[in-house]
């Protein structure tokens, strides 16, 4: 029943925004109605797993094996969370911003909510490429209506990347639903399969693509710091704080249990293309002068380590993916809305021509450093907790211990590069000689400092009681860890 | 068999027409009543079981419930034609009344190909369906462009007849008979005699130049092009897709036996129609001709039915040809309103027609094969039906990355609709029967592909 209604509400919400006409009540319609789903979401997330208020299931298609169910496991809780959190909190800063035809603008963002809950609830193989696509669409019209001056090209370019990499998908799952047993695009039946090494071979890789085009996993990562930089920030906070998750929740969801073997024999080829990554998205994030490029690339770096983790394959690796899969959503929706503040408070992207905010905006430059400081993972925030457990997995990885010890040498290596360019940031925007011209500006706004507050809280609570986080994953990951050991056997 | 004589007969109704009544409103609404009435003949025969004619056909026509649905469908998406473009016919010439009888004609020969069992029977069908497009090519007189593409249509299609004429021939020296449910006749070593083998490949090669398959595909962007745009709508969607469910029934009930004989060089043409049609339409200037183009990259989809001999994939088929249909007929609507075929001519739809240019996205995103539209789903069917079939995962990745491509030139008109804008705002009068006839047709693109059941579940029963 639950994911239902977080399925219907945003659709519904946001096909209904296309027909306003008053201007102005839009926002407080998208915003109320976000909040609405952000109640319910809660609630199920309190729920245990199995009640059968987390499943629904009715017949949609026979003819070809496929059913409407969807249900909510631990990763989905804690991504429909994340989501719930992100639309209204977006939102919320967003405001007082004005958007030509406003009213299409909250609609497709309603519509592309849908579709990213569809993704993390959906337990049936074709129902879950339904939703993929459909998240997929409104966000493409996002970037090429409200975005910069190359929008056409660069989202037509991000467009034409997934399609081709969901499209492999689609072959992949065609491929699963004809070996399973009675023809089913069901999760269980795709569970129940066992195939052959060299079968799995091939369908790893064929659905892998389309995950790390989606993450984005270096060498398939040159849609995104285009994509991001053009994109309205409004469109990547949902972009890179939530969108991308959908590719490691393909990993745990319908990669790891279905072909266990190739995704162990795979591991290292995997592990070995996010640690290059790491270091080289690091490298050239320090190299930025424009925020939100600066801000994209530490978010491939940050995503290249979840997925590590995910392949070192033991519990401490998979339990802090899971949790850093939220916690990161967080901060770097936080970093996109401070990037969109002093945008468009100061007209500008560049470090180069920004400089000691802080003696002028005392209340931004106290945000921008506690965010800061998550996106470095410093102890008490909450991203400290999920990086520690994923380097702890990834030190003990299921591969010779030479390479566990050079991965987590330069992963460990992007951590610190990430210390380099993001507080260099802090120091370049915030600190230095005080650009005279930016004096007049006012500090943040009420909207501004509700949404980062939350934001804020949220960073703190996880960061000081990270169990609270944890206790939700883990009967999940204890559930995917079993996959693991049954390879060893 | 109802739709089979009434069309017949409605096509020498709509003949006279033109003479009782001087007005050409009166015409319309005449051939879009008989429309009707031939759907609803159709779908009464075909729910009671209860023809109003009661012929022997020595069973040269069988119509089976595929046939039905095929015919309802067909019936349906050309009365759907008729109510978005029939006014636009008044523009092509005078003779208003014959290009209703003409069309009344064709879906006479549509019934027939739908429902043959005996070879002759598919030529007249076939027969009956091309000459009335010979004429309907080249309808626009004083054109030189349709006076050309009309000649060079006739040309070359009756050299492909001639062709099919001559493989009907070698098949019946071959197996004695017309009638192709009849088992093969084979030599001593178990093996079909040559001139078997001979007759159906011509037959195939006039199949596939029927059906705009590469490479017999040369005439298709001519003739789309120079015929006057309402006809190119009917040409490429109602009169393609009839003439594929002949194919694949030719091919899965008569020659699907020897099936390994054929299955390769199917699938070479299968690859060879999605490259060029795909890869050449990215490079068009003129919307018209681009749909030319995505009409032959469609058909190496549909060619996919053909390819997997199996029931499902006649059942894709019939989904195909219904999303298909609806969403080209839904582009060329709007593309006759507009005076400028170019990419550019669409720029800036968005602002002064908005209706418009949602319907035609929706129409476009369906030709791709984006889900939640019809066009996902008669993909996916095909897709599915050809994995299934086995041994052939080279032929589906081609097939997925040329849908990737097809993107390209698909979402070109909606960049121009909705990201760009114009200086030289076109004005564009619509009426409000029209507005609805395009949601309505939107409409059907997603309940398609959304619960394709409520069309197909018929075929269970």
């Amino acid at each position: 029943m639950i994911p239902i209604l977080l399925i219907t509400i945003p659709l519904v919400a946001g096909l209904l925004s296309f027909f306003l006409k008053n201007e102005g009540m839009e926002r407080s319609w998208a915003l109320g109605m976000a909040t609405i789903t952000l109640a319910i979401a809660v609630i199920g997330v309190t729920i245990p797993d199995g009640n059968a208020l987390l499943q629904h299931t009715c017949t949609w298609l026979p003819a070809l094996g496929s059913d409407f169910s969807v249900g909510m496991d631990g990763m989905g809780k804690l991504l429909v969370l994340l989501t719930a959190l992100a639309f209204p909190i977006i939102f919320t800063t967003i405001f007082k911003s004005t958007y030509k035809k406003a009213n299409n603008f909250f609609g497709l963002m309603l519509l592309g909510q849908a579709g990213l809950m569809g993704v993390f609830v959906a337990t049936d193989a074709l129902l879950f490429y339904f939703f993929w696509e459909l998240a997929l669409i409104p966000m493409y019209f996002l970037c090429s209506q409200w975005g910069g001056e190359n929008r056409i090209r660069v989202s037509f370019k991000f467009f034409i990347y997934t399609f081709i990499g969901s499209l492999l998908m689609l072959i992949g799952l065609l491929w699963l639903q004809s070996k399973t047993a009675t023809h089913s695009f069901s999760l269980q039946s795709f569970y129940a399969l066992k195939l052959s090494a060299k079968e799995q071979s091939g369908l790893f890789w064929l659905m892998f693509i389309a995950f790390a085009i989606k993450m984005p996993i270096f060498p398939l990562h040159t849609w995104q710091p285009d994509a991001y930089e053009q994109s309205p920030t409004a469109v990547t906070m949902v972009l890179s704080g939530v969108m991308v998750k959908m590719g490691l929740l393909g990993i745990i969801r319908w990669l790891l249990p279905v072909m266990p073997i190739a995704f162990h024999a795979w591991g290292d080829v995997v592990m070995s293309l996010s640690v290059v990554g790491i270091v080289y998205a690091s490298l050239i994030a320090i190299r930025q002068d424009d925020i939100k490029r600066l801000v994209a690339y530490s978010s491939i770096a940050h995503i290249g380590l979840m997925c590590m983790a995910l392949f070192s394959e033991n519990l401490s690796g998979v339990q802090g993916a899971l949790v850093q899969m939220f916690n990161h959503g967080i901060n770097i929706i936080g970093l996109w809305i401070m990037v969109d503040i002093i945008e468009k408070r100061f007209g500008t992207r560049k470090m180069s021509e920004l400089g000691g905010l802080a003696k002028h905006h005392p209340v931004m430059a106290i945000f921008f450093v506690l965010i800061a400081f998550a996106n470095i993972a410093l102890p008490l925030t909450n991203a400290f907790p999920g990086e520690f457990l994923m380097f702890n997995g990834v030190i003990n990885a299921q591969t010779s211990p030479l390479y566990a010890i050079l991965f987590t040498v330069f992963a460990g290596m992007g951590i610190i590069l990430g210390a380099v360019y993001t507080l260099n940031m802090v120091r370049k925007i915030f600190f230095g000689e005080v650009n005279a011209v930016y004096q007049q500006q006012t500090d943040l706004k009420l909207h501004e400092q509700i949404g980062l507050g939350v934001i804020v809280i949220l960073i703190l609570i996880t960061g000081f009681f990270p169990q609270l986080l944890l206790n939700i994953t883990e009967p999940f990951a204890n559930t995917v860890t079993t996959a693991f050991v049954k390879i060893k056997s | 068999m109802n739709a089979l004589i009434i069309s017949a007969l409605l096509g020498v109704v709509m003949m006279f027409s033109g003479i009782i009544f001087k007005k050409n409103a009166s015409i319309r609404y005449l051939a879009i009543a008989g429309m009707m009435l031939l759907w609803v003949a159709n779908a009464w025969e075909m729910c009671t079981a209860n023809p109003l004619f009661n012929i022997d056909t020595k069973g040269m026509i069988d119509v089976d419930r595929f046939s039905y649905l095929f015919i309802s469908i067909a019936i349906a998406a050309t009365l759907i034609y008729f109510l978005l473009s029939a006014k636009d016919m008044e523009k092509v010439g005078v003779n208003y009344a014959e290009y209703f009888s003409l069309i009344f004609f064709i879906t006479c020969g549509i019934a027939l190909v739908a429902s043959f069992k005996s070879l002759l029977i598919l030529f007249i069908g076939i027969e009956i369906i091309s000459i009335p497009l010979y004429i309907l090519t080249g309808s626009d007189k004083r054109n030189l462009k349709s006076n050309e593409a009309s000649l060079k249509y006739f040309l070359l299609g009756s050299f492909s007849t001639g062709l099919m004429l001559m493989g009907i021939t070698f098949i019946y020296g071959a197996q004695g008979t017309f009638n192709i449910t009849q088992p093969l006749v084979r030599d001593a070593a178990d093996k079909v005699p040559m001139l078997f083998t001979a007759g159906m490949l011509l037959m195939l090669f006039s199949m596939a130049f029927k059906v705009s398959a590469a490479p017999f595909h040369f005439w298709t962007p001519d003739v789309y092009d120079g015929a006057p745009s309402v006809f190119t709508s009917f040409m490429a969607t109602i009169v393609k897709a009839a003439l594929f469910i002949a194919f694949v029934r030719l091919f899965n009930e008569g020659f699907g036996e020897i099936e390994h004989q054929w299955k390769m060089l199917v699938g070479i043409i299968i690859a060879i129609t999605l490259f060029v049609g795909n890869i050449t339409a990215v490079f068009q200037q003129s919307v018209k001709r681009m749909l030319a183009y995505s009409s032959i990259a469609q058909a190496g989809f549909m060619l996919f039915a053909v390819y997997a001999v199996t029931a499902e994939s006649k059942e894709g088929l019939l989904l195909y040809a219904a999303a298909y249909s609806l969403a080209t007929i839904g582009i060329f609507a709007v593309l006759i309103k507009l005076n400028d075929y170019t990419f550019d001519g669409f720029n800036g739809l968005a602002k002064t027609q908005p209706l418009l240019a949602g319907v035609t996205t929706i129409c476009l995103l369906s030709l791709a094969g984006i889900p939640l539209t019809a066009g996902f789903l008669s993909k996916f069917y095909m897709l599915k039906n050809t994995l299934s079939a086995g041994n052939n995962l080279w032929l589906v990745i081609f097939a997925v990355l040329m849908a990737a491509v097809s993107v390209f030139y698909y979402f070109r008109v909606i960049q121009a609709m909705y990201f760009k804008d114009t200086d030289t705002p076109q004005t564009i009068n619509v009426s409000l029967p029209f507005k609805i006839t395009l949601v309505v047709v939107a409409a059907l693109i997603i309940i398609l592909g959304i619960m394709p059941g409520l069309v197909l579940q018929y075929l269970y029963f």
